[in-house]
């Protein structure tokens, strides 16, 4: 319950906290809003030297529109988020997606771009990001760079961001005239999705013109499902939409924990997509 | 002066909590809030290890760091190291390993305590456990019950060369009936391992008092008497010179019935160095340290005639004790094992129990302790033998069960149950849920192959309330009593002191006692404090668990305030001048029967105790009474309890829709508490169905020791429940009360299951295992589906 | 390891205090304050008996350090009511039996807060999810929500 000891930084600008990352060496570790990294430190699992703390810096907390997106600031905290107007009308899924997170405590001091950078396989927003496919603006000593939410997520708990870098911000196009849905699926309110699944569709005459899928913890990473993407255009039905969520686990080699072997989240897969499209689609 | 009217009488209202005030605004005083000048902290090395030998452990690096005053191994500790007691050796030729506090040389399940170190502050000793130089020699593990006991398994203790603790046998005549059944059925119900994991973790302070040999024990416990017996004979410190104080305690449900490792260790090393010395567990350690419950594989068959009535029951238990003895671990499964009958008429009972030593966290009581195994076998067997029939559980059930007029009811395990009235229970309780509303629409969800399936649970429970007869635990082979012991005192002012042996930790005692004297003494509720858990202030007791508080305690209240009026009213006739017999005794006010002018208060009497200045002769100065009572019998609170489930069959998610629970816990001194204790007790019954579980991997590495991943549930995970009683007054106890502090764990467990059960038995399925998990409940209705 | 200045408002009072940089915020408010009430049920974020509002919003003190609240106010379960007036969470935890072995209380009364403040007027499945940041073993919750049903009644939301 006690950490171990460090150092600790306060950063007030992107730019102090590069230098502060820098001068720390490999050992320091930035703090956002704390809410996934003070818990590994109580538990003594990691013993980073320097702590910077970039939860004050005001230049990447806000939330805005920008060149037809929305641009969430990595520091910007998940009730910010989930209650945010523009979110709500634009990137809804992720709104509601937000609002699955952990407990409103944590969604107070926890932020959209924390839970991106831990990059839990069990994390909710994730699969959002790469079914909607933000991207990821990250500042480094060499100035900032943008990648997409495919290459965003290289394994568990593994990012493109370096050590020496930080998370700016991750900007979601918007979705006019898309309906949505993100499916959470777990086994007590406090548990982590055992499988969770984004999804996203526009409509037309009817029928699914278009869809988004993203699937999280099928895999060390969220997973795109484009198989389904492709399978779901044309489906004017439920019986449509789960004969292409048969094909959710397409592709997929999940693994096996306590909650689900193999099979099982195989299973999850494909009926949380059916109901996660079915939600979004509204077709019966 | 008018004459004094009955006003009505605290017992038997739902009074808010004098409790609450406190609790309300953090005015607590919990035992990790006590920071005395000069304390040490103790932090803990634990083994990472299910087995192992320590072949090197220096912990002198731990001595350099800065802040710290000394560390200790179990050699460094010599005879302070103490052993751990168990106080219930179940048969004569039970195995008692040694339990020494600090592991001398091998570790035997992962957390076991290896090392301390001391420092000023918490952090340093924590910060220095990573200097202690520790080497472990891995051993074979065993952690599967049946393996530990089969050949070859290599024993938890070396020196026993066995892992079975006891064997237990009960009963007999079941072969006989059995040969004359017209169905038999058989099933094996894992009874899973649970954590208490109540909210406050444990803390223990111990603090020598001056100069003198005094030390004062502050610890987060159920049991400040009983525990200071046991550091007396453990630590060897004169029990006179002990005192044990369990100041606000957070929860317990048999976790905080101990005298751990921890305690021991706290007190040795205060007397050691002189000062005061404090741990506090993480929530981690807890989950490897406080002891666990449950864990019994129950092997359990009944026979029946081909017309629904029961002829016998045969139940075969392994019991997993973990890697030690704690106060009462060998004892649990025989507190369940009269309860198997249940509620049922049969002609013959076999009980076998096989205690079993594996490299795990010792078990001991969590609440229901022995009985909600019991419960939860025999009300799922009924089920299952009532499908086999093809008969309505609930009329199988009715069947079968002792009928209100036949009590007083002496059952085939022996136990004569007082009183129960099951009937009105059931229908009340069907009253509330709607039973055959729920069946119909379970027909058209069946019919109509909708992937949310509806299930309904019964669980018609009894209980034993009420630890316990002294002579019963004697016969038992439990080394102590189960007296309770109140003292009231009315003050000089007329304000009153209820000291009670027993020791609350969130059940309300200081409420409910207030109301019970209250109705005797007639002085008003608040005008009473009730003194507990302190061995200064409330020397003698037995404190609180099995339910016994009100059960056995209440008796000792309604005697000790008897006494105390039969003491006054002699002193108040002295001073009105008649004789006591003329007086009557109504709302704290003795008057003159015929005579309305002539009164002496409660409080006016006292004071003249108290001045001592015209007493009649032979009466003692001071208003007291006391008493020390063993209670006639155990009590029998019983109900049924009915629960609609909802079963996801494409995701095996299970939810309670609607639960409803008709208790039966005789006379109620305070309903609002009452109906508290049902609710919380139904949660953590229907945790232990769809939620909770302790598992280990083959190694014995805890698979998930965590509150992360323990689940325990959340408000969203739960229902509202709808509670609803009959009132049977017992008979055995002089105010008419059972118990009622267990009850929902004991009933709702099997409620669950047999709901989820019912839900997917036209799918094939007979039998969902525990926690009923969504891959569990899916994997199930796979199997059944494939004929499997 | 260097200790940090900070100045921390708690319960209307403002200290200044130096800490160590990996002191947690509940850490701060028991050892250093001595304000005692606010407890730590566990060391994972799960319980949430350690629940305060920081700048009047509910965050778990376990999971801040202290010196990130710098500057901040925080309130404790020991500074909810207004002298002898009971906070109306208080009064309807009370009322309603929402309370057993009290040692969840001061986080849940502080969620409970929070929950009002932001949704005046919750449903019953609102309350729950509300309140899925704290764990209770004593109550089954149901008394939970129906104190705070009770509290959004006394603080005027039922309209």
């Amino acid at each position: 319950m006690i950490p171990a000891a460090f150092e600790y930084t306060k950063a007030t600008t992107v730019a102090e906290a590069l230098a502060a990352l820098q001068a720390g060496g490999e050992d320091a570790k930035v703090l956002g809003g704390g809410q996934s990294l003070l818990p590994v430190l109580r538990l003594r699992l990691n013993a980073p030297s320097v702590l910077v703390d970039c939860s004050g810096i005001d230049e990447i907390s806000g939330i805005r529109e920008e060149g037809g997106k929305v641009v969430i600031g990595a520091g910007a905290t998940h009730h910010a988020v989930m209650n945010n107007a523009l979110v709500k009308s634009s990137v809804p899924l992720l709104a509601q997606a937000t609002a699955t997170v952990a407990d409103p405590q944590i969604r107070h001091r926890g932020t959209c771009g924390g839970s991106m950078v831990h990059a839990d396989p069990r994390a909710d927003l994730p699969p959002v990001a790469l079914a909607l496919d933000a991207e990821f603006q990250i500042a480094g000593s060499g100035g900032q760079r943008t990648v997409k939410a495919a290459e965003f997520f290289q394994g568990p708990f593994e990012t493109s961001v370096g050590p020496d870098e930080i998370l700016v911000s991750v900007s979601f196009p918007k979705y006019d005239g898309w309906s949505t849905h993100y499916e959470k699926f777990n086994r007590t309110a406090q548990a982590w999705s055992i499988v969770g699944v984004a999804a996203a569709v526009r409509m037309d005459g009817g029928k699914i013109a278009e869809a988004r899928i993203g699937l999280t913890n099928v895999g060390g990473t969220p997973m795109r499902a484009s198989a389904i993407e492709q399978a779901l255009v044309g489906a004017s039905s439920l019986a449509d939409i789960e004969a292409a969520a048969a094909r959710a686990s397409d592709g997929l080699a999940p693994f096996a924990d306590d909650d689900a072997d193999e099979e099982f989240r195989l299973h999850l897969a494909r009926v949380l997509t059916k109901r996660a499209v079915a939600a979004a689609s509204g077709l019966k | 002066m008018t004459a004094t009217t009955e006003t009505p009488s605290a017992l038997g209202r739902p009074i808010k909590r004098k409790e609450d005030a406190r609790l309300l605004h953090g005015q607590t005083n919990w035992t990790d809030n006590i920071q005395l000048p000069g304390t040490v902290h103790m932090a803990i090395l634990r083994s990472p290890y299910a087995h192992a030998k320590i072949t090197k452990l220096d912990v002198s690096p731990a001595k350099n760091h800065a802040n710290v005053v000394n560390a200790f191994g179990a050699a460094e500790l010599g005879d302070l190291n103490g052993s751990i007691p168990c106080v219930w050796p179940v048969t004569d030729d039970i195995v008692m390993p040694a339990f020494p506090a600090l592991a001398p040389d091998t570790v035997r399940q992962v957390g076991d305590c290896v090392a301390v170190v001391l420092a000023t502050n918490p952090q340093s000793a924590v910060d220095a456990l990573e200097d202690i130089v520790v080497q472990y020699e891995p051993l074979p593990v065993v952690i599967d019950m049946e393996k530990a006991i089969a050949p070859g398994a290599t024993p938890v203790h070396a020196d026993a060369g066995t892992n079975v603790c006891y064997v237990y046998n009960l009963g007999g005549g079941y072969e006989e009936v059995k040969a004359k059944a017209d169905v038999v059925v058989k099933r094996r119900f894992i009874n899973q391992r649970l954590i208490p994991a109540f909210m406050e973790p444990r803390s223990v302070v111990a603090a020598p008092m001056g100069m003198s040999d005094e030390i004062t024990v502050w610890s987060a416990t159920q049991i400040p008497h009983v525990l200071r017996v046991l550091l007396a004979l453990v630590t060897g410190i004169p029990e006179n010179n002990l005192r044990v104080v369990a100041p606000d305690v957070g929860g317990g449900f048999g976790g905080k019935l101990q005298c751990y490792r921890e305690e021991v260790l706290v007190v040795n090393l205060a007397r050691k160095l002189g000062r005061p010395v404090k741990w506090t567990e993480t929530r981690s350690e807890d989950m490897l340290a406080t002891h666990h419950g449950r864990d019994q594989i129950q092997d359990i068959e009944i026979a029946a005639t081909k017309d629904g009535k029961l002829l016998g029951l045969n139940v075969e238990l392994i019991a997993n004790m973990g890697a030690y003895l704690q106060i009462i671990t060998p004892g649990i499964p025989l507190l369940g094992m009269f309860m198997y009958p249940a509620i049922y008429k049969m002609e013959a009972y076999n009980f076998k129990c096989t205690g079993v030593f594996t490299n795990t966290t010792p078990t001991d009581a969590y609440r229901g302790a022995g009985r909600p195994e019991a419960t939860y076998a025999i009300e799922r067997i009924i089920d299952e033998l009532a499908a086999e029939l093809g008969m309505d559980p609930l009329a199988l059930r009715e069947k079968n069960w002792i009928k209100h007029e036949e009590f007083p009811y002496t059952t085939v395990s022996g136990l004569t149950y007082d009183t129960g009235n099951y009937e009105a229970a059931t229908a009340k309780a069907l009253d509330l849920f709607g039973y055959d509303e729920l069946r119909a629409e379970q027909k058209r969800r069946r019919d109509s192959n909708e992937p949310v399936q509806l299930g309904i649970g019964i669980s018609t429970f009894t209980e034993m309330c009420g630890l316990a007869p002294s002579r019963t635990l004697g016969a038992l082979k439990y080394v102590a009593g189960g007296w309770e012991h109140c003292t009231i005192r009315v003050l000089p002012t007329g304000k009153v002191e209820l000291i009670t042996g027993t020791s609350p930790h969130g059940q309300g005692h200081e409420t409910a006692w207030s109301q019970i004297a209250s109705s005797i003494l007639g002085v008003p509720v608040e005008d009473i404090e009730v003194v507990h858990s302190d061995t200064g202030r409330a020397p003698y007791g037995m404190d609180t668990y099995g339910s016994r508080s009100l059960a056995v305690g209440g008796r000792a209240i309604k005697l000790a305030a008897e006494r105390l009026i039969e003491k006054a009213r002699v002193i108040a006739a002295h001073q009105l001048e008649c004789s006591p017999a003329d007086l009557e005794f109504v709302n704290g006010v003795f008057q003159v029967k015929g005579d309305a002018s002539k009164q002496q208060p409660l409080g006016a009497v006292a004071f003249e105790a108290f001045t001592a200045h015209n007493l009649p002769d032979g009466v003692e100065p001071t208003l007291q009474g006391e008493a020390t009572v063993d209670p006639d019998d155990f009590s029998y609170p019983h109900g049924t309890h009915l629960a609609a489930i909802e079963v996801d069959t494409e995701t095996g998610k299970v939810r309670v829709r609607t639960y409803v629970a008709v208790d039966d816990v005789g006379i109620q001194v305070n309903p609002m508490i009452v109906e508290g204790q049902v609710h919380g007790g139904l949660a953590q019954g229907i945790a232990q169905a769809l939620y909770e579980g302790a598992f280990y991997d083959e190694d014995g590495q805890p698979l998930n020791a965590t509150l992360s991943t323990y689940l325990i549930p959340a408000a969203p995970d739960l229902p509202s429940f709808i509670t609803g009683q009959t009132v049977t007054p017992s008979t055995t106890h002089p105010l008419g009360t059972k118990g009622v502090g267990e009850a929902g764990t004991i009933a709702s467990t099997p409620a669950i299951i047999n709901g989820v059960v019912d839900a997917l038995r036209h799918l094939g399925v007979t039998e969902v295992a525990m926690p009923a998990t969504p891959m569990t409940v899916w994997k199930t209705i796979q199997a059944a589906k494939g004929g499997k | 390891m260097h200790h940090i200045p900070i100045t921390v408002t708690v319960d209307g009072m403002t200290y200044e205090r130096e800490v160590e940089p990996r002191a947690l915020l509940v850490h701060f408010l028991r050892n250093d304050l001595g304000r005692v009430g606010t407890v730590i049920g566990c060391d994972t974020s799960n319980c949430g008996a350690c629940t305060v509002l920081l700048n009047g919003r509910s965050v778990k003190s376990c999971s801040v350090l202290a010196v990130q609240a710098d500057g901040t106010s925080i309130t404790t379960i020991q500074g909810l009511s207004d002298g002898n007036e009971w906070h109306p969470v208080q009064t309807a935890f009370k009322e309603c039996h929402g309370l057993q072995c009290g040692y969840c209380t001061p986080g849940m009364v502080m969620s409970a807060v929070d929950l009002l403040s932001e949704n005046p007027n919750p449903s019953e499945a609102e309350i729950r999810e509300g309140l899925e940041g704290n764990l209770c073993r004593c109550t089954g919750y149901h008394n939970i929500v129906r104190s705070v049903e009770m509290a959004a009644e006394l603080m005027g939301g039922a309209k």
